[in-house]
């Protein structure tokens, strides 16, 4: 578990404190993550995906729950990820992490903002269509479009 | 396997968990269904993963280093937790397995029990065969014009007119035989008759020309059922047969 903590951990904290931008909360997701997977080390298995984007994913679901201050609603057991990029490695994911910081900056600006507020801020797309002046299918469609942008630019 | 258009949108913002009410429901509905969409769901969460790596910032503290491996110390494990808590979909396999098990079982069952039936009404038709064979070489027997009919009387004495009728009341039927018969004129016949037990007027029961050696047979006439047989007699009597006997009797017998 430690070597695992020591491989993941600064991915883990870094997502959670992206979206809660408060360092003991932070911690406590990190901490609450790492719990999950020493519990239920069967909720992890190789079908879900790389351990490294599962961690990530589970840490921002959780970041998010406590920001909005709400109940857990992601059941680990249900985070399945399908991920084509190896990012096993410290230098895979440096180097996936450029293209998707890439891709952010080409995307237009409107279709990065609307994938922002729904992951780092967990925002409905009710409320990001409210708060932007944008029509609901507009905020939906671009979300989707950004999110495979990323897939694009880190399979290319 | 493709996505379907219309919830490719809705998955997008399921993964993120920004999907609610009814879109939500009717999305998990579909995806119970659809490996497709399921597949796509999890490649969205792949997308995320990504999105997710851009956060680098400053490592954890070291603090939350320890104060991790000192919970887990106290903290016990659980290696079933998958299982309990899959979704049902998961197990759709399995239960699919087992219905086409016992339905497996099932089939092969009504298959042993027909083969059981086929082998029974084989065993009949053998045995109906082999009755029908036995009926078919007597009846060839008793009605072939090569066959020799003779009529064994006490010795030394002149063979008389002579007749043995075999009937079953219960359905009817009857056969009778006859020998050293006198021959009878073309305007003339000899007449069965059945005598009722009931006391009832004598039924005619066929008429019969012997053949040049005085030997005939009446097979199977159109006899009533359940008719008790007091008597059996045999007439002459006009060319096509009578209704009521015309006297005297040739033969007789109870």
């Amino acid at each position: 578990m430690a070597e695992l903590y020591d491989r993941y951990s600064p991915l883990v904290y870094s997502v959670a404190l992206r979206v809660l931008t408060d360092t003991g909360a932070a911690e406590d997701v990190l901490q609450e993550v790492f719990m999950q997977l020493w519990r239920h080390p069967a909720s992890f298995d190789a079908r879900r995906g790389n351990l490294g984007p599962w961690l990530a994913v589970i840490a921002r679901h959780r970041a998010i729950d406590v920001l909005r201050k709400r109940r857990p609603q992601t059941d680990l057991e249900e985070v399945v990820i399908a991920i084509d990029a190896d990012l096993e490695g410290k230098a895979e994911r440096a180097r996936a992490a450029e293209k998707v910081r890439a891709s952010l900056h080409t995307m237009p600006e409107s279709q990065r903002q609307a994938l922002e507020m729904a992951f780092f801020e967990g925002m409905t797309h009710t409320e990001i269509a409210a708060q932007t002046g944008e029509p609901l299918g507009t905020v939906k469609t671009r979300i989707r479009a950004a999110l495979v942008a990323l897939r694009r630019a880190v399979n290319a | 396997m493709t996505v379907h258009e219309q919830f490719a949108e809705d998955l997008a913002l399921y993964a993120l968990g920004s999907l609610d009410g009814e879109a939500a429901v009717s999305l998990e509905q579909h995806l119970e269904e659809c490996a497709a969409c399921r597949q796509e769901l999890a490649r969205l969460q792949g997308d995320m993963a990504l999105l997710a790596l851009v956060t680098s910032g400053p490592a954890p503290p070291q603090r939350a280093r320890q104060r991790l491996l000192k919970a887990i110390v106290h903290e016990p494990r659980s290696l079933r937790t998958v299982f309990l808590r899959r979704r049902w979909w998961t197990l759709a396999p399995v239960f699919a397995s087992l219905v086409l098990a016992v339905f497996a079982i099932l089939l092969w069952r009504e298959n042993a029990r027909q083969r059981d039936r086929i082998e029974a009404l084989r065993a009949d038709a053998a045995s109906n065969q082999a009755t029908f064979e036995e009926a078919k070489h007597l009846l060839a027997l008793l009605t072939d014009p090569g066959a020799q009919h003779i009529t064994l009387v006490a010795a030394q004495s002149k063979p008389q007119p002579a007749g043995k009728a075999i009937y079953m009341p219960r359905n009817g039927a009857l056969v009778f035989m006859a020998s050293n018969l006198a021959p009878l004129p073309p305007e003339k016949t000899y007449e069965l008759w059945l005598v009722p037990m009931s006391g009832n007027k004598p039924m005619p029961a066929g008429t019969f020309r012997p053949d040049p050696k005085g030997d005939a047979m009446v097979m199977m006439p159109p006899m009533s059922a359940g008719v008790e047989a007091k008597a059996f007699a045999v007439t002459i009597e006009p060319e096509g047969g009578s209704l009521t006997p015309t006297m005297p009797m040739v033969l007789e017998g109870s």
